[in-house]
């Protein structure tokens, strides 16, 4: 079986998952190794008026108690959002500060106050639960309805009325106009459910300081080592990059969880360096629901105008984005370039006008969270087309295959230009798949046992790739988003592929192994992937937004290219013909029109003993190099569910979920079907199970599996993947990316399904049996 | 977890022993509650009297239509018990629906009664069942076992030692899970017994487990689901949270026991 | 402190530990078999099941000393010269994403195939799901965990 492009290669780096063998980071003991145990906040919102350590200090084991202000006095920097996102009337956003250790103020219940280190794990969070902090509370805001209220409390003293920006994108005037003359406008309050993203491996870090060379060594689940240690050196001081060696081994997953930098990192470095020990800090599990930033969170008023023939005229969005108590690293990029850009959806739409007003309050801070932005952008228009078709007594599917983007390249009116796509085959391709013609059939079967059925479909799009980088540097981000790859090719022929995007759950070992072999010829076990150390690998950017593919392999494509070049070079001297007639296939260097060729080792060797090569050439063979992506990409897909609604209960069962994609060229089909099955199970976890629910005095009332729904193996269905693909235009190996499209298209087909089926559009999610229940009762539990 | 000095006991009275010299001592059992809350720092006993190995503690016996199951006999074992399902199949099913198969390795029947967390599945069935419950030093009958939420008729350092019954000629146990927790949001335990059927209802009570007396004298009259039609349930003392409303759960009561009946067998 | 002496993936293991060690802990910390892992901190994840006496169990919610005596099976000790069909199953089927999950799932799996084939019963999709519901995943979406222990029941 081949093992190049689109071989479903089962992975190379299962076997040590499978035998225990995984080295995650809390799997990890340094020397010389002290504990971590933080003191948290127990109030959402109050001033630190005195914190008294010193039983602390004296108990058993404990080596250190170290508060905010040792830690600011130590000259580390607080903790920063990286995009700047100007508001409507230019002013810039307004970014409060936040200390890794409170200073003065606790803004979020978990709000780290004080680190305590000890000798085991156990004295540490004994002696934590020792420390005395004073706390005088203040008011809380903690939903979006009370951070805008009259007289609401103020959170950052630089951010009045809590207000970050309020921003803007698209033209109002014409919008309004539309909208106006339109023949029917369909209006929706439409709020999108906050989440926890839950890896299942906590967040933890293990920090060791070597005094005699002034160093650091920091092991931490990342998904972006150099950018951890980029951010880590440049913005909180703590280390100086050159100093400053970031690790991240196995990481058991992130979903954007693991993008941040958090202060239980920079402060266990910090705290190495004080203590002169190596430091582990691991998570419990209510410390994640406490700490790990959140996702989603919307309040949104949306209003779409349609001609009388059904197309679309006009679409207003107004967003309230709730940011938490602060500012993470991407937050500011999410409910602006990440979710606006992508409310054209797959629709011809001349006129788009959207505001965003981001909005502190007393939670946990949200920033990107599985498809961050495109999964809030695609539940608000798939709900506005599918409301709509409704109204209008037109057919879901057919308004939306009215109004589909058909001709490539399309710029829609909010930035973004649709490079490939053929939406309607992607539509006919999930309805045949999910016999949609037959589902009156099925409906009558239902009802037959007292159930109701329902089916909905969302035709989702959105951008991966993340992204050009002066497109991004003009639109505020204050990093470039290329990456990055080194290509050794080693004196035996097997291959080290260094790569900038790190893989935790994805399957990079073995894709982007398999774009080597598919390109030399080499067998998949000869090739080797090199991530997640920032001392093996030049600076790279990471894994985030579905960009490992598109950009990631895209950097290794380049690289190769100069090892082919150099090769042909070699060969062509070797084999006495010109370049021209060097052909690279089977893990051969061959002469074409001649029986003359060269293994690839025999390559491999020749350019580092050096005796032959060609005058002027350098000996060696690794190349390096950096892509930077010319567009984003765009994965886009039809999502069709079918539901089952018990209404003596409100419980929903998913009967069936088709999804047709396009990704683009696939490397690894069985890979890829496995992040659409993840996707669509978080995606489905978001419309059916999961939200974080805060009281009004910022307490977490979900802050465990106890209330916190996790999607199980009996909550969601199997699920049917299917293909209809269209190369991507502008990156060398045609990949739109997959990572995220399952958690972006799946929430409005699963909310449509629930309101086809129980005739009510006014369902919020998580559509829990309670609440769909109380909405079906509504009446009946007005009466009593 | 704080510190705490564990013991294994060998026998009842070992573990009776153990616990009565004990500061602040606590009966391990199969620990899937308490040790969970430990961990939390909600229980913080001096020590843990292990009695989930006492031989004389565990075990199933039928005689006749005489069910008597150890306090320390395990969901799993009570759920794969020919001679238990041969007689009252309802209760086997009930213990196949605790937790998750790990959970059901350790926890015990005995564990649960005690703990009486007012979203267990046991509390219902020793209601329905008119079980009595056989201490170390007493026999009580389950209607005056349960004392509300968390709270039970047990004294100080008193052990469960078993619980029995009389199989009834028909029950079920219908459980609508909490989405989460997998704990009985609302479970209903329909019993038609020689006195008559009794039915309880976990998860949906302010304090824990209860009779629904109304529906019992509806089924006593005719045991069928349309018979508990006519019957209301009231808001009033179901518990709210993020999960469902008393309403809601009053709702979910009766459809649980409509649902109970007809799977009565 | 107490003594704990057991059997682990088939070797007799002693140590003095503290009372309240958690046999995770003792697994992790003490043998340093690191491939059982911890998720969750109220007996829900399933990440740390391991094998007691051979039932699955949550080793997280067990004292390393109520183990004593014991015979106990982690990850490490299920393949046996060749990988044990359930791990093979997993990979074959993709049935693992980042891996943390992984341990637990197999372990469960493993049991699960155990006790249906013990009784006679026949493991189909509904019932695998239903068995899993002290495993969470969330990664995979579980399709594949499903079609693995599926495979696996087939093969054991």
């Amino acid at each position: 079986m081949s093992e190049g492009i689109g071989a479903p290669v089962k992975r190379k780096e299962d076997k040590r998952f499978i035998t225990g063998a995984g080295r995650y980071t809390d799997d990890i003991r340094l020397e010389n190794q002290a504990y971590a145990a933080f003191v948290r906040s127990p109030h959402a919102h109050a001033r630190v008026t005195g914190i008294d350590k010193s039983a602390a200090e004296g108990m058993d084991g404990v080596l250190a108690v170290l508060d905010g202000k040792q830690l600011t006095g130590d000259g580390v920097g607080n903790i920063i959002c990286g995009w700047a996102i100007t508001s409507k009337d230019g002013s810039p956003m307004n970014m409060g500060a936040w200390s890794a250790l409170a200073t003065d103020t606790v803004r979020y219940v978990g709000d780290a106050v004080v680190a305590v280190v000890a000798e085991t794990a156990a004295q540490a969070r004994e002696a934590a639960e020792a420390v005395e902090v004073s706390y005088q509370e203040l008011p809380v805001a903690a939903h979006i309805d009370a951070a805008v209220a009259d007289g609401a409390p103020q959170i950052h003293d630089n951010a009045p009325g809590n207000v970050i920006y309020d921003w803007e994108i698209g033209e109002k005037d014409p919008t309004d106009a539309a909208l106006a003359n339109a023949a029917h406008v369909t209006e929706m309050d439409i709020t999108n459910n906050r989440l926890s993203p839950n890896a299942m491996e906590p967040r933890s870090a293990v920090t060791k300081y070597d005094a005699a060379e002034d160093h650091y060594t920091l092991y931490t689940t990342s998904q972006n080592p150099h950018v951890a240690r980029l951010v880590l050196s440049a913005f909180y001081a703590v280390a100086p990059e050159h100093k400053l060696r970031v690790i991240a081994p196995d990481v058991g997953g992130g979903f954007g969880s693991k993008i941040y930098i958090y202060p239980e990192e920079i402060v266990c470095l910090w705290a190495a360096m004080k203590t002169k020990r190596s430091i582990k800090w691991t998570a419990d599990r209510t410390e994640a629901f406490l700490t790990d930033a959140h996702g989603r969170d919307h309040v949104t008023n949306a209003k779409m105008g349609f001609d009388a023939d059904g197309n679309i005229v006009g679409f207003k969005v107004s967003t309230k984005a709730n940011f938490g108590a602060y500012m993470s690293l991407f937050s500011s990029a999410v409910p602006t370039y990440l979710y606006a850009t992508l409310l054209s959806g797959t629709y011809n739409i001349p006129n788009i006008y959207c505001e965003v007003l981001a909005l502190y309050t007393n939670t946990v801070p949200i920033d990107a969270y599985r498809g961050a932005g495109r999964p809030e952008a695609s539940y608000v228009v798939e709900r506005m087309m599918e409301t709509a078709a409704r109204e209008m007594g037109k057919d879901p599917a057919e308004l939306r295959r009215q109004n589909f983007i058909r001709e490539f390249p399309h710029q829609t009116p909010v930035i973004m230009n649709y490079d490939s796509g053929d939406f309607e085959g992607n539509l006919n391709q999930a309805m045949e798949a999910a016999d949609w013609s037959g589902f009156e059939a099925r409906k009558a079967e239902s009802a037959a046992r007292g159930k109701l059925r329902g089916i909905g479909m969302s035709c989702y799009i959105e951008a991966c790739g993340i992204a050009p980088s002066a497109a991004v540097g003009s639109l505020g981000a204050g990093v470039g988003l290329w990456e990055s790859a080194e290509v050794r090719v080693n004196p035996v022929g097997t291959i080290e592929i260094l790569t900038g995007s790190h893989s935790h759950g994805q399957g990079h070992e073995t894709t982007f192994a398999q774009v080597v072999a598919d390109r030399f010829g080499v067998p998949l076990d000869s090739v080797q992937i090199v991530h997640g150390d920032t001392d093996k690998v030049q600076f790279g950017m990471g894994t985030y937004g579905s960009r490992s593919g598109p950009v990631g392999m895209s950097a290794i494509v380049k690289a190769l290219d100069k090892v082919e070049a150099k090769v042909k070079k070699i060969g062509a001297h070797l084999l006495e013909v010109t370049e021209a007639d060097i052909t690279i296939e089977d893990g051969q260097v061959k002469a074409q029109g001649t029986n003359k060729a060269l293994g690839w080792h025999e390559v491999g060797l020749a350019a580092y003993t050096a005796h032959n090569l060609p005058p002027d050439m350098e000996p060696g063979l690794k190349e390096g190099a950096f892509y930077d992506p010319l567009n984003f990409t765009f994965p886009m897909g039809c999502f069709i569910c079918e539901v089952e609604v018990d209404p003596d209960t409100g419980k929903t069962e998913i009967l069936k979920f088709v999804a047709s994609d396009d990704f683009g060229v696939i490397i690894n089909p069985m890979i890829v079907e496995g992040q659409v099955h993840g996707g669509i199970a978080q995606g489905v976890g978001q419309a059916l199970l999961e939200e974080v629910v805060y009281d009004d005095s910022g307490q977490q009332l979900s802050a465990s599996y106890m209330d916190y729904t996790m999607p199980r193996a009996d909550d969601v269905p199997n699920y049917d993947v299917l293909h209809h693909n269209t190369k991507c235009t502008t990156n060398p190996l045609g990949i739109k990316g997959c990572g995220e499209a399952g958690a972006i298209g799946s929430p409005p087909a699963v909310i449509n399904a629930i309101t086809h089926a129980i005739s009510n559009n006014d369902l919020s999610m998580p559509a829990t049996p309670s609440k769909v229940w109380a909405l079906m009762n509504a009446a009946k539990i007005a009466a009593e | 977890m704080h510190n705490t000095t564990y013991h294994k006991a060998s026998s009842a009275a070992d573990a009776a022993s153990l616990l009565s010299g004990a500061e602040d001592g606590a009966l391990l059992a199969g620990g899937q509650t308490l040790i969970p809350t430990m961990k939390q720092r909600l229980a913080t006993p001096s020590d843990l009297v292990d009695i989930s190995g006492v031989s004389e503690m565990k075990g199933i016996t039928v005689s006749g239509s005489t069910v008597t199951i150890g306090s320390m006999t395990t969901h799993a074992e009570v759920a794969s018990s020919s001679e238990l399902r041969a007689v009252c199949p309802s209760l086997a099913d009930l213990a196949g629906h605790i937790g998750d198969p790990a959970v059901r390795h350790r926890g015990t029947l005995g564990g649960s009664v005690a703990n009486n967390d007012p979203a267990a599945d046991y509390p219902a069935a020793m209601m329905a069942l008119n079980a009595t419950i056989k201490t170390d030093k007493r026999e009580i009958a389950a209607d005056d076992f349960f004392e509300g939420m968390f709270t039970t008729a047990l004294d100080e350092g008193e052990m469960i030692v078993s619980v029995s019954f009389d199989a009834p000629s028909k029950g079920a146990y219908a459980k609508f899970p909490n989405p989460a927790s997998r704990y009985a949001m609302c479970g209903v335990y329909v019993a038609q017994g020689s006195g008559g059927v009794r039915v309880a209802v976990t998860g949906a009570g302010e304090d824990g487990v209860f009779r629904a007396s109304d529906m019992e004298a509806a089924l006593d009259s005719n045991f069928s689901g349309d018979a508990l039609e006519s019957v209301s349930v009231s808001a009033d003392g179901m518990l709210s949270d993020i999960h469902g409303d008393a309403v809601y759960r009053a709702n979910l009561v009766k459809v649980m026991a409509k649902r109970a009946v007809s799977a009565a067998t | 402190m107490t003594t704990v002496s057991m059997t682990v993936n088939g070797k007799s293991v002693t140590a003095e530990v503290e009372d309240r060690t958690l046999l995770v802990d003792y697994i992790r910390e003490h043998l340093r078999l690191t491939g059982t892992h911890v998720g969750c901190d109220t007996s829900q994840c399933g990440a740390c099941v391991v094998h007691v006496d051979g039932k699955a169990i949550k080793a997280c919610t067990m004292l390393a000393a109520s183990a004593s005596g014991a015979a106990v099976t982690t990850i490490e000790g299920i393949a046996n010269g060749e990988l044990h069909p359930m791990q093979k199953a997993f990979n074959d089927n993709h049935g693992l994403q980042c891996g943390f999950c992984t341990p637990g799932m197999i372990m469960s799996g493993i049991d699960m195939v155990n006790r249906y084939k013990a009784e006679g019963k026949t493991l189909d999709e509904g019932t695998i799901r239903a068995e899993l519901e002290g495993n969470i995943c969330r990664c995979t979406g579980y399709h594949n965990i499903v079609k693995s222990i599926s495979q696996a029941a087939g093969e054991m």
